[in-house]
């Protein structure tokens, strides 16, 4: 499979997320990193190094790296919490629901090496209920990115949020998916490409992958619109409406439990309108997953190219 | 610190009132941590009639100190302080655990004086960690005091809080243990041992005080002599009575969160004034 001319591979999410962070503490000394032994995991090295008095560790101690972020915070400190997103939204899930968000903290908690980032590694490290998990828990928004662009916009827009946000993204690198005149703002969806036959509403690193599957299907003269939906909450509801308005089928896509994500999100908002189309939740099935890579985990569940024409060919011919 | 503000006497007179008053919300709300409260209550009289410099006035200022209670279900006790010290009025506790209240048995940031939201436990000394990091940082000169209670220690995260406050030095903060021995099962030492309890602390990197939690003097002399060691956090020993003042509720945990009848909140309430008459005499 060939990517679409104009498409570039960029870098790691996280690269991106750790230059920003770096840039954004050195235009404002109230920028602090704060980390529980994840500063080499998060690429902050170089923050590290460039502002050693600006990087908080507390050890491998998730509860507390939330905790002292929303003592820090409570300061007027501009906090950003660094952990893998496994042990950051399961270990210190208490902290982030009550220290955090119940009161009203504004921490900016960055979820590391999420959704199955971490492969082989297995499902102790595998981050597939932070969706779901923080999706039920009031004041906090979640973000997970699907390219440089929305990394770099993401966490800086972080930066200004008086109100609690997770932003969450992997460790390998992503192709660039916006042009320059790309618009990011939390909570509002982008339209990666156009089309009228079926809409794949994707989040974070599976957006490529629906990308690929859209071009492939073009060949057949499907028209497919592509949406990174990368505020999983606040949800952008005109969104999904429209594409059940305006396209024949719609496949919702993430690196996440299909429980509690980002598709049973989609179907609760269409569901309530009184919409119905032929309707497809694609992640990881309510099972651990098979061992292998992130790239071959994805392929195994059918979140690629392939398997998402495939799912996307089924519904239409329902 | 100025005693000539408040005598002891007069502190000692005022957890009497405070006592009294704790008693009658919880008795109107029909709900409350009575026993828990009636034991740190002392403690909190002493710290905002004596050594916070925090007021209504100032309570928006960064450079206040900070009070986080940890062991947040001992709320009616930091209320009827909060209302003493004019945060609001006191009158508003009446609606305490009522239908849309903003008094809720534990405390939130809703309410006036209140820094932090607690209840669940084990989470008071993380943000006061967080807090007195940010004034070190800053070379900021506010002060940062938690109260936990000895039940809540068994919560691992104060230990991983413990290591942090002692790895950054924060001289700054002072944590305040309201061991009264009793958790809602029963005695502490029953439950899950926590002794011997000041050395652990001392392993952790801490300087430790051990005093009588209800002795007016001595917690004011030791929160007065803060920072006990410089470079070290402070951890405050304060022995106290479950239930303490109410001769029938103290040292018994089924008084953790028991509502006194109408019988017994009768008995309660001539204790307590006879009490206060002796104060006078």
């Amino acid at each position: 499979m060939t990517f679409a001319a104009g498409r570039e591979l960029g870098k790691a999410n996280l690269d991106v997320f750790s230059e920003t962070l770096l840039s954004l503490a050195i235009e404002n000394r109230n920028v602090l990193a704060v980390t529980s032994d994840s500063r080499g995991s998060g690429k902050l090295m170089p923050f590290a190094a460039n502002l050693p008095d600006r990087l908080i560790e507390v050890g491998i101690a998730e509860q507390n790296l939330v905790g002292v972020a929303a003592g820090l915070a409570s300061t007027g400190k501009i906090v950003y919490a660094v952990s893998p997103a496994s042990f950051l939204s399961a270990r210190a899930l208490e902290q982030i629901k009550n220290d955090v968000c119940y009161s009203d903290r504004p921490v900016k908690l960055i979820g590391i090496s999420a959704g199955v980032s971490y492969g082989a590694l297995g499902s102790t490290h595998h981050a597939t209920h932070d969706l779901a998990a923080l999706r039920a828990i009031q004041n906090i928004s979640i973000v997970a990115p699907a390219d440089n662009f929305e990394t770099a916009e993401a966490i800086q827009a972080a930066a200004q949020m008086a109100s609690p946000v997770y932003i969450r993204f992997g460790k390998r690198p992503m192709y660039h998916l916006h042009g320059p005149q790309a618009e990011f703002v939390i909570g509002k969806s982008m339209i990666v490409r156009e089309g009228t036959d079926v809409t794949f509403i994707a989040t974070g690193e599976t957006v490529y992958h629906a990308l690929m599957a859209a071009e492939a299907m073009e060949a057949d003269g499907l028209s497919c619109r592509v949406i990174s939906m990368h505020t999983v909450k606040p949800l952008d509801i005109e969104a999904v409406l429209l594409a059940a308005s305006e396209t024949r089928a719609i496949v919702t896509v993430e690196e996440h439990s299909i429980c509690g994500g980002l598709g049973e999100a989609c179907a609760g908002v269409l569901m309530q309108a009184g919409l119905s189309v032929p309707f497809k939740i694609v992640g990881l099935p309510d099972e651990y997953t098979v061992t292998g890579s992130q790239v071959e985990i994805f392929e195994h569940y059918g979140i690629s190219a392939e398997g998402l024409a495939r799912t996307a060919r089924e519904l239409l011919s329902q | 610190m100025d005693r000539k503000v408040m005598t002891d006497r007069e502190l000692y007179r005022r957890s009497i009132e405070y006592r009294i008053r704790l008693l009658r919300y919880i008795r109107m709300a029909n709900a409350g941590h009575t026993g828990g409260s009636l034991s740190c209550v002392d403690i909190l009289n002493v710290l905002y009639n004596r050594i916070l410099n925090v007021t209504p006035e100032n309570f928006s200022d960064p450079h206040r100190d900070r009070y986080v209670q940890s062991k947040g279900h001992s709320v009616e006790a930091l209320y009827v302080v909060l209302a003493d010290k004019g945060f609001f009025p006191e009158s508003e506790l009446e609606t305490l655990c009522r239908y849309e209240s903003h008094y809720v048995g534990h405390p939130t940031r809703k309410i006036n004086g209140i820094e932090q939201n607690t209840g669940a436990l084990g989470h008071g000394l993380a943000f006061s960690v967080g807090v007195a990091l940010s004034a070190k940082m800053d070379g900021a000169a506010y002060k940062v005091y938690t109260l936990l209670g000895d039940g809540e220690l068994a919560e691992g995260s104060n230990w991983e809080s413990m290591l942090t406050a002692a790895h950054y030095n924060l001289d700054n903060l002072t944590a305040i243990i309201d061991r009264n021995n009793l958790q809602i099962t029963g005695r502490t030492e029953d439950v899950c041992s926590l002794e011997p309890l000041a050395d652990k602390f001392e392993a952790f990197g801490w300087s430790v005080r051990t005093i009588d939690g209800h002795d007016i003097t001595a917690i004011t002399d030791v929160l007065s002599a803060v920072p006990f060691n410089v470079g070290k956090p402070g951890m405050v020993i304060a022995n106290t009575v479950k239930g303490k003042g109410i001769s029938f509720m103290e040292n018994d945990h089924k008084w953790h969160h028991g509502v006194p009848d109408d019988e017994q909140y009768d008995q309660a309430q001539r204790e307590l004034d006879a009490l206060l008459a002796e104060q006078e005499s």
